[in-house]
């Protein structure tokens, strides 16, 4: 079978039911004797190996039938959940895990996961008895009521012909035939036989199948399905007139106790077809409680970013229809115009959450990390989520992810103390590191906060004056905040012992830029023995923004709205000078300006110099900085469109968008504005 | 009978201050009118600034800037060349553009290396045709980064 075609649709669904396995297992460890939280795992596994197996991945379809094994062993109470237990079964999804990576990756799926199935079989051991008979069972369905030979799983045709015959009064036969070891023709003495098998009656199934019988692929012994009017002896004498044929075993073979057993062994196992789900009373619950989901279909990413493309064109054109109805002034295309807005505006919301996946994509693995790091760490660390569900952009999930793992990982060893020094401080052995998703306006907030031993600020000035991220005179003019921000200056670590996890001094920093190239802000706070705090805010979306429109002389610009404060037109008279710098207080605080036509060097034209100065104030973190205008024309929502690779590291410069008249208007960084 | 096959070359030929240059056409997307061009601030002098090219945001650079000739007015016959290379999609500013032709390859030389002149390393080789004399760019050269980047860092 070509599978190729379904690799994509495998790999996907593969690793969801691997992320899966691997909070149930967390939650196994957390809950032993929650009969649940195995089923669930049954269940991936189960789907897992049946995939895996339609795929010809052999390796990931005996892993995972071993833990299904074990798993149903634990389901009976035959053996018990135990954490080194569990520590190999979180080996095994590991493995399970590269395999899938390995095959994502264009590999052929193949591994040596010979030592996990060891351990594997080990825990089994505990049980081994039982599961051998199920070994048997499943590789012979016939032994279960006589002693014959394999025929392995009937189909449903197959069946229903052996439910027919015996309906009529044939009956059904299970026989074994063996030829003498010295049969030197043995294509033609089975070809001899099976002309035989006609004679009596009809061959519904053989084992080896025919065609690997006239190949002569097979030992001297090989099984078939027989109806036949004839009785049991008859057919017997018949067959052993073939020479060579050394013994000949018939069993009469029951349709219905076949499909009871196989009934039994769903029931037990809940393998194969969903052919008799009345009988399989957990499955039913299941598939019911699936059903309640919502329908989804699994589009390509790539052809919604097409979508996309298309819709921002739209976006822009509409901007041109506004304008050119409004020059018109025709009511009849204004209405149709407004409406044509709404609509449109709407699409805009559609596609835009379509876009949108739930940010446990990118949550659902740090459990599984911060157990792992605890270990390493000889620490005792829980994660408690909030806010799993809160959709970001998937542009925005795809970039997020590493600085979040960094996050943690400082918090898991920085943060975090060591259990006897938290019993010290009459904490609790166990440290919690809270990560938390919410909305609100136009941003999405992840918190990150640890119960740790917060920041010291002293040693971080120390280390800060040491390292020369800033000179001592200046430490001394630092707020809280602000010191608490040095530790994401490149050349940083506090760590007195480096670990692997993290205190090579090049981390924060990665972080800290990460964030800020999608637009976003992050903030610290601590308190000494109580725990810090790491707030990120982010954009919900990357590629349509709100922003204010600004004149320069005859140049347009836009400052995305989300890094503005407010705007004013302050009198020219206002302005002081500090160090050389133009210097506004705004608020009582004192704020640098910027003068855009200087920075930009905008060719002057005859506008004088005016009295009044329109200024929008504008923020990165905690700092300010007043950017100074020629005027301020207006909000607007604009789709953000790259420079292109030839002009990529342009200067205070994020991007462009296309402005509703077709001209280009550059979006402004005032990141880089502010020092 | 030669039995080797004469390749020839698919050009586009444009005018830059009465010289004939050449491009090969795999590497035109298409020749657009003057539009207007959006500056933008702290780039090379002969990044003339972005245009909407469709809903594409288009880098334009003035090819008279590029090769150090005199910059001059648009006029009527100034057109917009995009070209591709390796991802990016640039506009060149020329005099006019007119001409598709075949350069057969054999008639392409080395570019002349005359004791005195600069030389430049964005011209992949001239080609006699008739009576023209056309001059075969080396888009890769023209377009290098590099040379953005190094204006930048003096700036800076």
């Amino acid at each position: 079978m070509d599978t190729t075609q379904y690799l994509d649709v495998f790999i996907d669904e593969s690793t969801e039911h691997l992320e899966e396995l691997y909070k149930q297992l967390l939650e196994l460890e957390k809950n032993p004797e929650d009969k649940t939280i195995i089923d669930e795992i049954f269940r991936a596994a189960h789907t897992l190996k049946g995939m895996s197996a339609t795929m010809g991945y052999t390796n990931v379809a005996n892993l995972t039938h071993k833990l299904e094994n074990i798993f149903d062993g634990i389901r009976y109470d035959k053996i018990a959940v135990q954490s080194d237990m569990i520590d190999i079964l979180f080996d095994a999804v590991d493995q399970l895990n590269a395999i899938v990576e390995d095959i994502g990756n264009g590999g052929d799926g193949k591994r040596d996961v010979s030592h996990i199935v060891t351990y594997l079989d080990k825990i089994e051991k505990g049980e081994k008895e039982k599961v051998n008979v199920k070994e048997s069972k499943k590789n012979e369905s016939g032994q279960a009521f006589n002693t014959l030979e394999t025929v392995k799983s009937l189909d449903q045709f197959e069946i229903s012909i052996l439910k027919e015959s015996s309906e009529r009064g044939f009956s059904n036969y299970e026989i074994s035939v063996h030829l003498s070891e010295d049969c030197l023709l043995k294509g033609a003495r089975v070809f001899m036989v099976f002309e035989v098998f006609e004679k009596l009656g009809e061959v519904i199934k053989s084992e080896p199948s025919v065609n690997e019988l006239e190949e002569e692929n097979f030992e001297n012994t090989f099984t078939v399905l027989l109806v036949s009017q004839l009785k049991e002896e008859e057919i017997k004498s018949k067959i052993m007139k073939v020479s060579e044929v050394d013994k000949v075993i018939i069993n009469y073979f029951s349709v219905d106790t076949y499909t009871q057993e196989q009934k039994d062994k769903e029931s037990a196992m809940e393998v194969q077809e969903e052919t008799e789900i009345p009988e399989k009373n957990k499955t039913e619950d299941k598939s019911t409680g699936k059903s309640t989901l919502s329908k989804t279909i699994r589009v390509n990413i790539d052809r919604l970013d097409v979508l996309m493309n298309l819709f921002e064109e739209l976006v822009i054109d509409r901007g041109r229809l506004e304008q050119i109805s409004m020059e018109l002034d025709n009511d009849d295309l204004q209405e149709t115009v407004e409406r044509m807005t709404r609509v449109s505006g709407d699409l805009q919301n559609i596609i835009l959450t379509m876009r949108m996946v739930p940010i446990d994509q990118v949550f659902n693995r740090f459990p599984r990390m911060i157990r792992q790091i605890a270990r390493d760490l000889n620490k005792i660390v829980e994660i408690d989520i909030i806010g799993a569900e809160t959709e970001l952009d998937r542009t925005v999930i795809d970039e997020i992810g590493d600085p979040l793992v960094h996050l943690i990982r400082n918090a898991m060893d920085h943060g975090i103390e060591l259990p006897q020094e938290r019993k010290a401080k009459g904490k609790p052995e166990k440290g919690t590191i809270t990560l938390e998703a919410y909305h609100s306006g136009n941003h999405v907030f992840i918190e990150i906060s640890d119960d740790g031993g917060g920041i010291n600020k002293r040693k971080v000035l120390e280390k800060a004056i040491t390292n020369e991220v800033i000179s001592s005179a200046y430490a001394e003019t630092l707020s809280d905040q602000q010191i608490y921000e040095l530790i994401m200056e490149s050349g940083f670590s506090t760590a007195d012992t480096i670990s692997d996890l993290s205190g090579r001094g090049v981390g924060l920093d990665v972080v800290k830029n990460t964030i800020e190239s999608l637009g976003g802000s992050i903030t610290i706070d601590a308190t000494i023995d109580e725990g810090s705090k790491f707030s990120i805010q982010l954009p919900l979306t990357l590629s349509i923004m709100s922003v204010l429109l600004v004149e320069l002389q005859n140049e347009k610009y836009a400052v995305p709205l989300s890094s503005i404060i407010e705007t004013s037109i302050i009198h020219k008279d206002r302005i002081m000078n500090a160090h050389n710098k133009s210097v506004i207080d705004f608020r009582g605080k004192v704020v640098p300006l910027a003068y855009l036509n200087k920075i930009f060097t905008v060719p002057q034209t005859n506008r004088e110099d005016q009295e009044y100065l329109s200024v929008v104030i504008v923020r990165k973190g905690d700092k300010m900085a007043g950017l100074v205008v020629d005027s301020l024309i207006g909000q607007q929502e604009v789709v953000l469109k790259s420079l292109g690779d030839y002009l990529s590291n342009t200067f205070a410069i994020s991007g462009a968008t296309i402005l509703g008249d077709g001209e280009v208007a550059l979006i402004i960084d005032s990141n880089a504005l502010i020092k | 009978m030669n039995n080797e096959t004469i390749v020839d070359r698919k050009v586009i030929i444009f005018q830059l201050n009465d010289e004939e240059y050449a491009v090969s056409v795999q590497q035109v997307g298409s020749i657009e009118r003057i539009q207007p061009i959006t500056r933008v601030p702290q780039t090379a002098d002969f990044v003339k600034g972005v245009i909407n090219l469709r809903g594409v945001v288009t880098p334009i650079i003035d090819l008279r800037v590029r090769f150090g000739l005199k910059e001059t007015e648009f006029t009527e016959s100034s057109r917009i060349i995009i070209v591709y290379l390796d991802e990016m999609e640039v506009g060149l500013i020329v005099d006019a553009a007119n001409d598709v032709i075949d350069i057969p390859e054999d008639t392409i030389e080395p570019a002349p290396e005359v004791i005195g002149s600069v030389d430049v390393d964005y011209i992949d080789g001239v080609a006699k045709l008739d009576n023209r004399l056309l001059i075969l760019l080396n888009l890769q050269k023209v377009l290098t980064k590099e040379e953005i980047n190094e204006l930048k860092s003096v700036e800076g």
